[in-house]
């Protein structure tokens, strides 16, 4: 997470401007909206919680949770940040992100989805009116009566066939020039053929006409297109919003002046400063300062690096305790974060274009739509002796059943289903396909930091100190910002240590703290300056005067790990854990999880090789990765997740994104996505037996508009019941 | 068979009254949070009052 938010509306000098003065005669202050995202609410107190609570909150005029998408949206004056929303939520027990508002408040997706909905409605609402007058003609109107009803039918249907069936039209047009077959052109040929006849048949009195069968037909794929587009938009909106999180810009020194720049404009040679806490914005050298780095989201390693004059910085480190003037080496193109990038872009090219089970039963089923209806119009053409309006009605009768309206929602029903399952667990499906690819894994690829672990050191050997050498360590670590130190001094303080009292504490960046107790020097740091043994894993180093100790830390488990694990397991996959980090740091979590093939110290490169390698011996690869250093193969992969706190790139890599802090819906999306796999595959079987019953029915002409009408509704309705079942 | 000349202007129209109120409901915004809305009943902070509407709000 970003603890440096740009805000237009906070810079004081746009309130100075004229143009701002006219508008502050309205308001005193020009109010922002805030947008968050909030993935762990799920019901009626959450709402109640944190509306309640943040409308108490100085500046906040209304905040709004709207709890389908897990979103909050807060209307505050410019002056309370998204960090202080961000730290109140945390209080109340909320993990929230903070998206970015500008892309998400009307975006184009939202039109597109309320324009379908609003065809939709006038779809149906122009069903069921034609659908009256048309029980009245299969009840036994005759003559003039039936004449007027068609009449009356084909004047509804005509404007909304021009309106509502616009997306199959344009999709049909688009699909033809590319010169392609996909369901559009069929469907728009049916419907459009269909409707013709009807009123062909209407004008000449004729006994059957398919408006109800039309208007149906586009009602039922409306709403098989609608679902499928809002499974995607929800993903999409939310990948944005997630990746809207980091600006890239860079703290220019030149000549002494500081200067925000985008980092763009750095070139080779620039110096700037990285403060601490922040990450390290291109490749560079150190020119001055002493700091220690955290090296984890690229490599994997949990233990911080030491860095002074002469280190050698990569874009995407993070700088822990001192401030640091970096002369840049490489920037944009030739940057190490570009170059990673570069990977990840053949990785994806590599990866051959997934075929969903839709488009392999489009294609399939397309071209028969009207291959059999131009078959029936000739055949009965031949048999009644060139009779145009029996075969032509044949023709539409046979078209309009053949029509896939359950083929239509078969696929877009159980995603939805799906999709809604997972993200209530906390999954977010960024690619559509992705849910048929997790069906087919076998074989799991963890990365350890950040991953199965949180990322952030825990002290696990506080038992083995005396109060005194805590009450040290405490007033010590409480001074510092480093993360071990934090750490430090939060377990201590949550088991009631309190700090004894400290003269001249002073940080020394890269090294660590120290300060006078008692006349004696007390310093929290690295081993050698204290004067201690180095140990062999993560740990700070306490001297009160000349005697030494060690606090060890660990890496905190992810919530769901062990869960996960075996989840997995119990499943029958493959369990495999691949990190960047020391070999005994990984081997204790890989026996602490039972996981038997575990791989230490691995590059970017050993990990893409080593999913690739598995993917060439036949196994379906779920890669679970955060780091940068696991980007490349995130995109190897057939497919792959990334938790929410992952840097963008692994985020824009990767197919789902788990948004909560738990890692154990991963084992139970596999099952889910196992079970939608085989939904859809039920649902194709039914849609294609009611085919195989109706079609010969049609096309031995006994098949009247009643019969189109309820084979289309019975077959759509079994083909959404059975996605429903979804467990 | 003349009732038909009443009724089927009266249905249709009625047809028209049910898709204008579908399309204003769909404008005011009321299909963007279904799960909330129902979960929102259950809360007891309007039930004396309605919520008071602030200027500016739209």
């Amino acid at each position: 997470m970003s603890t440096v938010t740009y805000r237009p509306s906070a810079c004081p000098a746009c309130d100075a401007a004229p143009a701002a003065e006219a508008l502050a005669g309205r308001a005193a202050l020009p109010n922002a909206r805030l947008l968050l995202s909030v993935p762990e609410v799920h019901c009626a107190g959450c709402i109640a919680t944190i509306e309640r609570d943040l409308s108490r909150m100085e500046g906040v005029n209304s905040a709004r949770l709207n709890l389908t998408l897990k979103r909050l949206s807060v209307d505050a004056a410019a002056a309370v940040g998204v960090q202080d929303v961000i730290a109140r939520l945390d209080r109340l027990g909320y993990d929230a992100h903070e998206l970015d508002a500008g892309t998400l408040s009307m975006t184009e997706t939202d039109k597109q989805g309320r324009e379908l909905l609003m065809r939709l409605g006038v779809a149906g609402f122009a069903m069921m009116n034609i659908m009256l007058l048309s029980v009245a003609v299969w009840s036994g109107a005759e003559g003039a009566t039936r004449d007027m009803f068609h009449l009356i039918s084909a004047l509804i249907a005509i404007p909304t066939v021009a309106f509502s069936g616009q997306p199959f039209f344009r999709g049909a047009m688009k699909g033809l020039r590319a010169g392609r077959m996909d369901m559009d052109a069929p469907i728009s040929f049916a419907i459009i053929l269909t409707l013709i006849i009807s009123i062909y048949e209407t004008l000449q009195s004729g006994e059957h006409a398919y408006f109800e069968a039309v208007v149906m037909l586009i009602f039922f794929l409306l709403a098989g297109r609608y679902l499928d587009f809002r499974a995607r938009a929800v993903a999409r909106s939310a990948a944005q919003e997630l990746a809207a999180l980091e600006v890239p810009r860079a703290i220019r020194l030149a000549d002494g002046v500081e200067s925000t720049v985008s980092v763009a404009e750095l070139a080779v040679g620039d110096l700037v400063l990285v403060r601490p806490g922040g990450r390290v914005p291109v490749d560079g050298v150190v020119t001055a300062g002493k700091s220690e780095i955290d090296r984890s989201l690229l490599t994997g390693e949990t233990l911080p690096v030491y860095a002074a004059e002469g280190s050698a910085l990569s874009a995407g480190e993070v700088n822990l305790t001192g401030p640091l003037t970096v002369r840049v080496t490489a920037a944009g193109k030739d940057s190490s974060l570009h170059r990673m990038a570069d990977l990840v872009a053949n990785a994806e090219s590599a990866r051959t274009r997934y075929t969903t089970l839709a488009e392999r039963a489009a294609r399939a089923y397309a071209p028969t739509i009207p291959l059999l209806s131009i078959g029936a119009f000739i055949v009965w053409m031949y048999i009644s002796g060139g009779d145009l309006r029996l075969a032509v009605n044949i023709a539409a009768a046979t078209l309009i059943i053949t029509c896939p309206c359950a083929l239509g929602l078969a696929v877009p029903a159980v995603v939805t289903a799906a999709s809604g399952k997972l993200f209530r667990k906390g999954l977010l499906i960024k690619d559509g396909s992705a849910l048929e690819r997790l069906a087919e894994v076998d074989t799991v690829v963890f990365d350890k930091t950040g991953t199965l672990t949180m990322g952030t050191p825990v002290p696990v050997n506080l038992d083995d100190h005396t109060e005194t050498q805590m009450r040290v360590a405490l007033a010590l670590a409480a001074a510092s910002s480093h993360p071990l130190a934090q750490a430090l001094a939060q377990a201590l303080h949550d088991r009631g240590v309190s700090p004894v009292p400290l003269d001249a504490v002073q940080e020394v960046p890269g090294y660590g703290i120290e300060g006078d107790w008692n006349g004696a020097r007390v310093r929290l740091g690295r081993a050698a300056w204290v004067g201690a043994t180095p140990r062999e894993m993560t740990a700070a180093y306490l001297g009160i005067g000349t005697a030494c100790d060690a606090f060890t830390f660990t890496d905190a488990l992810r919530p769901g790990a062990e869960d996960v694990v075996k989840g997995l397991q119990a499943q029958g996959k493959a369990v495999l854990l691949v990190s960047g980090d020391v070999p005994g740091a990984v081997r204790d979590l890989a026996q602490r999880l039972g996981i038997a093939d575990w791989h230490a110290e691995a590059l970017p490169q050993d990990k893409a090789d080593r999913v690739a390698a598995l993917q060439d011996a036949g196994h379906k690869v779920l890669m679970v990765g955060d780091g940068l250093n696991d980007t490349v193969a995130l995109s190897a992969a057939h497919v792959s997740i990334s938790p929410a706190s992952a840097l963008d790139a692994a985020r824009a890599a990767s197919d789902m994104v788990l948004l909560g802090r738990d890692i154990a819906p991963i084992a139970d999306a596999i099952r889910i996505a196992g079970q939608s796999t085989r939904r859809i595959r039920e649902n194709f079987v039914q849609s294609g037996l009611y085919n195989i019953i109706f079609v010969p029915i049609a096309l031995l002409g006994f098949a009247t508009p009643l019969w189109a009408a309820a084979v289309m509704s019975i077959s759509s309705i079994t083909v959404t019941l059975n996605a429903l079942r979804l467990k | 068979m003349e009732v038909l000349t009443i009724l089927i202007p009266v249905s249709l129209f009625l047809g028209l009254v049910g898709l204008a109120a579908f399309l204003w409901t769909l404008r005011k915004g009321m299909y963007d949070d279904p799960d909330g809305d129902s979960q929102r009943i259950l809360n007891a902070q309007y039930d004396d009052a309605p919520k008071p509407v602030k200027r500016g709000d739209s």
